[in-house]
């Protein structure tokens, strides 16, 4: 009788793993339809799009969209493709994300311990930031870059994100360094270091998860913006995502998806990169922040 | 004039009175224990000593220089943590040799610096590796080596033993011993074990609720402990506590304890011989002072010969504690290990009188 219960228990739970693994199966593939569409897209001719199967496999694949997508695509009145604004974003998002990466780490070491009277007020008000939306900063910072003439520069981009992204990347560090040892700090005083020595030295060489979950954090949100993008620059110092905007909306002659699609790739490429990269110290790094803090 | 010096210094933290006039004299070369229960306020005198955290008020002095308002790392101290807090980004080479770079020690000097120190520790096969890799007792002395290379005036120990096991733990508490006994470093170390305070101090200094109760000598804090506190805290099994009362008959003052139905003399511990009659006492016997007939000190001069019923008997090897019960007061007593005895029977101790000391009940001080 025993047995009999087994196997029944046994053939339900069997069944159970099978529902959820079609389940899970089916959003994946939910989930990356896009993807794929895109993909095949920028790969096909454009008769073959017309076609109308947006499903197929191309039949005769070529990188030509991609080519043309990169070098020599209209967007606006000039026709060199995206690969200026390619390196717009680039030079944007790298120093931006170091910048607001080593500041957030400065402000959690700080905020941990080296505590000052009301440094939980700041920190709080460091929080608060986190939670404002875009929309609301966009006016009073146009006036701020006007007034430091950092209007419609890569600079003015790279200070209006590292702002935004400050309480972020302040969060990550401090309840990460609220979780490491007061003791190692003090150790480290006693042994002669000073305020820097003890960050550049003891926390920051410890810091490798956090650093990794801020990073790619800061890297897509700054990466994928198109607010700040379009309102803080115009013309050739715009970003990759205005840009990709900018091509897709230009109207003139035929509509070329492939062309559209295969910019959309380059468009999501880093991002896709770094999560391939460091997409599993990302959930090593959250899980570290969760135990404490 | 002392080698070290702490006067009057308070500590608050918060609305917490964390220590209480604290003053204490080390003199050079000596190890001081700080025991006292947990939350007593240990690791704050230490941390005030390291500079880690500023006084509320008082004085701490090392070699005649007053250090309050000294960095850290400027008052040539090294400190031993209780997680060791070796960093772990660093090989063990690295962590000893760092408060030597920090200032600015040449490398070939720091690398024969570490190499001496690695030797003395017997750790030079573990220099190249991460203190994750290490085990308990092995990152244990690092952490000391991390410290020892240094030559600091003063070493401060926060309870470094307290994460080893038990073997571990004594094998490096003579290990201790034995270095402080090679270098002549002056030490202040912290434990709640008794055992560590008792075999490595030459000064105890036994703290509760941020006051000293007791300054003295292994010696004196375990047979002349001048409070119920210090009596109750140091040593294992803790002390018999008899309550009685002081009786004179025919002019001989005795002590009346066990409900009143046992007398015994008065321990030679009490010089007073102003105790009135019927002074209510309590007589703190410790457990080697209670033995079977055939153990009695061949030395000993007032003792008191008592029938008690067994209640429990744990042999440790070698020899064998028995908690007895007489008119309702458990004691324990010692007794030599091939004394045959059991539970239920009923068995002659000998109380030696000569070990005894008084306390007074409401004031919790011992009498002189
Ligand atoms: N940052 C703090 N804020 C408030 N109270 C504190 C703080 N640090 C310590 N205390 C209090 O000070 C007292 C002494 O703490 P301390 O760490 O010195 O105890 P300890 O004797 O070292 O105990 P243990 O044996 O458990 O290590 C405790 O009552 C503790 O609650
Ligand atoms: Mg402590």
């Amino acid at each position: 009788m025993s047995a009999a219960t087994e196997t029944v228990s046994g053939g339900s739970a069997r069944t159970a793993r099978i529902v959820i693994y079609a389940l899970l199966l089916v959003l994946a593939a939910v989930y990356l339809l896009p993807l794929y569409v895109m993909l095949t897209t920028s790969l096909k001719p454009l008769d073959e799009i017309r076609a109308g199967d947006m499903l197929a496999l191309p039949r005769q694949p070529s990188l030509a969209s991609w080519y043309k997508a990169w070098g020599e695509a209209c967007i606006g009145v000039t026709c060199e493709g995206i690969k200026g604004y390619f390196w717009n974003s680039i030079k944007m998002v790298v120093p931006a994300v170091a910048i607001s990466t080593i500041l957030g780490a400065l402000n959690g070491y700080v905020l941990t311990k080296w505590r000052f009277p009301g440094h939980k007020l700041v920190f709080g008000l460091m929080l608060f930031a986190c939670f404002i939306p875009f929309q609301a900063v966009l006016i009073p910072m146009a006036r701020v870059l006007g007034i430091f003439g950092l209007a419609n520069s890569t600079a003015g981009l790279i200070f209006v994100h590292v702002v935004y992204g400050l309480g972020f990347t302040t969060l990550f560090f401090r309840n990460y360094y609220e979780a490491f040892p007061d003791e190692l700090v003090k150790a480290a005083m006693i042994d002669g270091a000073g305020f820097f020595k003890i960050f550049w030295r003891i926390l920051l060489p410890n810091s490798g998860p956090i650093i990794v979950v801020t990073v790619i954090y800061q890297f897509t949100n700054i990466w994928n913006d198109f607010l700040f993008g379009v309102s803080f620059s115009s013309g050739g110092a715009s970003p990759m995502t205005v840009a990709l905007n900018n091509l897709v909306s230009s109207s003139t002659g035929v509509k070329e998806y492939n062309v559209d699609m295969a910019a959309a790739v380059f468009a999501a490429l880093p991002t896709l990169l770094v999560y391939i990269v460091a997409g599993r110290y990302f959930v090593r790094g959250l899980m570290a922040g969760a135990v404490k803090g | 004039m002392s080698f070290l010096q702490v006067k009057n210094l308070y500590k608050k933290i918060g609305s917490n009175d964390v220590l209480k006039d604290i003053n204490i004299e080390l003199e050079k070369g000596g190890f001081l224990v700080l025991v006292g229960p947990s939350g007593c306020g240990k690791s704050t005198l230490l941390n005030a000593i390291a500079g880690l955290m500023p006084l509320t008020s008082g004085e701490i002095s090392i070699d005649g220089q007053v250090i309050n308002d000294l960095h850290p790392s400027k008052r040539d101290i090294a400190m031993v943590f209780q997680s060791y807090a070796l960093y772990p980004n660093m090989t063990v080479e690295e962590n000893i040799g760092f408060a030597l770079e920090m200032r600015g020690v040449e490398k070939a000097a720091r690398a024969a610096a570490i190499r001496n120190v690695a030797k003395t520790l017997q750790i030079e096969h573990l220099l190249d590796r991460r203190p994750s890799q290490l085990s308990g007792g092995q990152r244990q002395r690092v952490a000391m080596g991390r410290a020892l290379v240094r030559q600091p005036r003063v070493f401060l120990f926060d309870e470094p033993l307290s994460n080893l096991d038990a073997k571990l733990r004594v094998e490096m508490r003579a290990e201790i011993k034995r270095l402080h006994h090679k270098t002549h470093a002056t030490i202040i170390y912290v434990t709640h074990d008794q055992i560590e305070a008792m075999t490595l101090a030459t000064k105890i200094v036994v703290l509760k609720e941020g006051v000293i109760q007791q300054v003295g000598t292994p010696a004196e804090i375990y047979n002349r402990p001048a409070n119920l506190f210090v009596a109750d805290f140091m040593g294992s099994p803790a002390m018999n506590m008899f309550k009685g009362s002081v009786v004179t008959t025919n002019g001989v003052r005795e002590i009346e304890i066990l409900d009143n139905n046992t007398r015994v003399a008065m321990p030679s511990s009490v010089a007073d011989q102003d105790l009135p009659d019927g002074k209510e006492i309590i007589l703190g016997l410790r457990p080697e002072g209670i033995t079977d007939e055939g153990l009695v000190d061949p030395t000993v001069v007032s003792m008191a010969k008592i029938e008690a019923d067994v209640t429990l008997v744990e042999p440790t090897g070698s020899d064998t504690f028995v908690i007895a019960k007489l008119d309702g007061t458990n004691f324990v007593g010692r007794v030599r290990a091939d004394v045959s005895i059991a539970p239920d029977q009923r068995f002659t101790f000998v109380f030696n009188l000569d070990k005894a000391v008084l306390f007074d009940p409401s004031s919790g001080l011992r009498l002189v």
